[in-house]
């Protein structure tokens, strides 16, 4: 945009950089995406008055928040050519493992929040070393420990508290600099915003960096779309995809702090189904279902894509029925809408 | 040792019941010795896996079947096809009666046919308070959802409130449609439905904080399930709003939230109750030919948890049986 404004002097020349320059953006995985939440949001401004608010946009980003962070570790796996369905549930069993730890043995919150962070990284590894060493494909790893985490979760809260549902914590040492951190809300001109989605914008930040400034950022996208020439020119395929499915691990623990501290108490059985979410959100942001291809801003716009169709039903005050379905429907407006735009830029026109 | 004993005779228990069924089916009913027979009863219910509300119920129905030397087998399935499946699977399984939530009274037609054909008493509790005569069961202990939703009903008219909104964490289940039906039907005031989805908290927040914004005239949320009452309470005090929350149903958090006036009240349909009793009824109708509620349901609520008498129940809420 800067660069737009140096060159105002030659008339002649201005026209074909900027030309270039909007092909080049339309080209990027996420522009699809992004015109896709243009249109989303121009839709419900319309139909919806109560969305038009700074107020709504605060819940709207907060709600894509929680699918957007996990998003970027999810996007960034899908590029390396790799599912995880363990995402979702993964999630509570961060918060369940953080909640337990601290109450039942450790006496403070953020001995908890710890070892969370070794259980979600485990399960990563755990993720990582099965796909590796069995050749499934990932989807039937992953699926076998999401699977295997969801009862997980419910049995072993049983066995250490007698119940489904963790103890409230909210009166523990730790939990007051805990909750700071991870679940605060602040007010910026009278409204109320969610700590939440500065992390967010920060996560996907730090994985656009990553993806395209540095070295790793490379070997993902190589051993997603070339994975056996990644290995022949030295890439560490193996440790990468590992490393990818800590990385979600990490993710998924962030959100998982971030709901236990927000709301207190966990239920065991919360998180099934996320996981069709962020995958969602990656691929209506750009990422291929094949690897090798996607942005981790393209996941940030579809998560704000679902944000904006799952509190947009409400603002419009829909029949609420029909939720789901007009959450669907956004959806694939916004995907259809989104491959067109791509065809359009790739094809040169 | 005393596990090796519990095992011991818990297998004992189980090669006796299947001596009973096998041996001699018509000896079963009416006969109490002191020893007691040996049942074995199945408990199904559409439970979403880890809730608390159906842990509690558990928790009383293993009380029963313990008081009552009854093994019991606890299975769930939230989907109707789901539910009905283990209904099948029991019944081929040869148990000694089955205790079940009729939520799904039309999908579970079959499998109720199969097991009333294998002569297995059937007692339905927590849902189904309108269908259970229809399909053929025997007792059926419970809350009256449409009662307790009009109870509600009267009571936001008796604070005063004009725009209510009834939070719903699983669409389509009859039992929780009927709560918001009762309020309906008895509350002078407007009435929506928000639909949220399962244990999604974040999701539940903002999709209360959405609604709150989409109608500022909103003075009053009911939600369904204690666990959504904290968040509604957050999404209350997020956007800005003077609601009031009430919920049904209870949870140790909720009740501290009711000490604390910040939670309006609860509507306690007494889960452990239902539980206890679901198993309770089907040994005594086995083990004495009793059919108890005289035609009637046996009803385990409403009754409000307000800050009046929090601190009563919150010592049996913290031990996870209220």
């Amino acid at each position: 945009m800067s660069t737009a404004t140096r060159e105002v002097q030659p008339g002649t020349r201005r026209l074909p950089v900027a030309q270039s320059r909007w092909k080049r953006l339309f080209k990027r995985p996420e522009a699809g995406a992004l015109a896709g939440a243009v249109l989303v949001y121009l839709f419900f401004t319309v139909v919806a008055p109560p969305f038009r608010g700074a107020e709504a946009l605060a819940t709207v980003l907060y709600q894509s928040a929680t699918i957007g962070i996990p998003a970027v570790g999810v996007s960034l796996l899908m590029i390396g050519g790799e599912f995880d369905l363990s995402a979702g549930v993964a999630a509570t069993t961060s918060s369940l493992a953080a909640s337990m730890f601290a109450t039942e043995i450790a006496g403070n919150l953020w001995a908890g929040v710890v070892f969370a962070l070794l259980v979600s990284l485990a399960i990563g590894a755990l993720n990582g070393y099965l796909f590796v060493r069995t050749r499934l494909p990932s989807f039937l790893v992953t699926l076998a420990t999401f699977l295997m985490l969801q009862g997980l979760n419910i049995a072993i809260t049983k066995l250490v508290t007698g119940n489904v549902a963790t103890r409230d914590i909210s009166h523990m040492a730790g939990f007051a600099s805990a909750h700071a951190l991870f679940a605060s809300s602040f007010t910026i001109g009278g409204v109320t915003v969610s700590i939440a989605i500065f992390y967010w914008i920060a996560f996907v930040l730090l994985g656009t960096w990553v993806l395209l400034r540095t070295k790793v950022g490379n070997w993902i996208f190589a051993i997603g779309g070339q994975s056996d020439s990644a290995r022949a020119v030295g890439v560490p395929v193996r440790a990468m995809k590992i490393a990818l499915f800590m990385v979600v691990g990490f993710s998924v623990w962030f959100l998982g702090m971030h709901m236990l501290f927000a709301y207190d108490t966990v239920q065991s059985g919360a998180g099934v189904g996320n996981e069709l979410f962020y995958i969602a959100a990656a691929v209506v942001g750009g990422c291929l279902l094949t690897g090798g291809y996607g942005s981790a801003v393209g996941s940030a716009f579809g998560a704000f894509i679902f944000g904006m169709a799952m509190e947009g039903v409400i603002y419009a005050d829909w029949d609420s029925d029909w939720f789901m379905f007009f959450v669907g429907a956004m959806l694939l407006l916004a995907t259809v809408f989104n491959t067109w735009v791509r065809a359009r830029a790739s094809s040169g026109r | 040792m005393a596990a090796m004993e519990k095992i011991g005779r818990k297998l004992a228990s189980v090669a006796l019941g299947g001596a009973i069924v096998a041996g001699a089916s018509v000896a079963l009913p009416a006969r109490s010795e002191a020893a007691g027979p040996q049942f074995k009863f199945a408990m199904i219910t559409h439970a979403q896996p880890g809730d608390t509300f159906w842990d509690i119920i558990r928790k009383g129905a293993e009380a029963a079947a313990k008081k009552d030397h009854v093994q019991l087998v606890y299975l769930a399935n939230p989907n109707a096809a789901g539910e009905a499946q283990l209904i099948s699977n029991v019944v081929q399984q040869k148990v000694n009666g089955i205790a079940l939530t009729l939520a799904f009274p039309d999908a579970m037609k079959g499998a109720l046919a199969q097991a009333q054909k294998a002569g297995i008493p059937i007692v339905g509790f927590n849902a189904g308070g309108d269908a259970w005569k229809k399909a053929g069961l025997l007792m059926y202990v419970g809350q009256d959802e449409t009662i307790a939703g009009e109870a509600v009903g009267e009571r936001l008219n008796a604070e005063g409130a004009k725009n209510a909104v009834c939070v719903d964490q699983q669409q389509g289940a009859v039992q929780l449609e009927a709560r918001c039906n009762g309020i309906k039907k008895t509350f002078k005031g407007k009435l929506d439905v928000l639909y949220v989805n399962g244990y999604d908290m974040a999701g539940a927040q903002a999709r209360i904080t959405a609604k709150l914004q989409q109608d500022p005239k909103i003075d009053y949320i009911v939600t369904l399930g204690a666990p959504f009452a904290p968040v509604a309470l957050s999404a209350v005090a997020g956007a800005h709003s003077h609601a009031k929350v009430g919920t049904f149903d209870m949870s140790p958090v909720a009740i501290n939230l009711i000490a604390q006036g910040k939670l309006q009240w609860a509507v306690d349909q007494q889960p452990y109750v239902e539980g206890y009793e679901a198993v309770d009824l089907l040994w005594l109708y086995l083990t004495n030919g009793d059919t108890v509620g005289g035609g009637g349901p046996v009803l385990t609520g409403p009754s409000f948890v307000t800050k009046a008498n929090a601190a009563q129940v919150a010592k049996f809420a913290k031990r996870g049986t209220r």
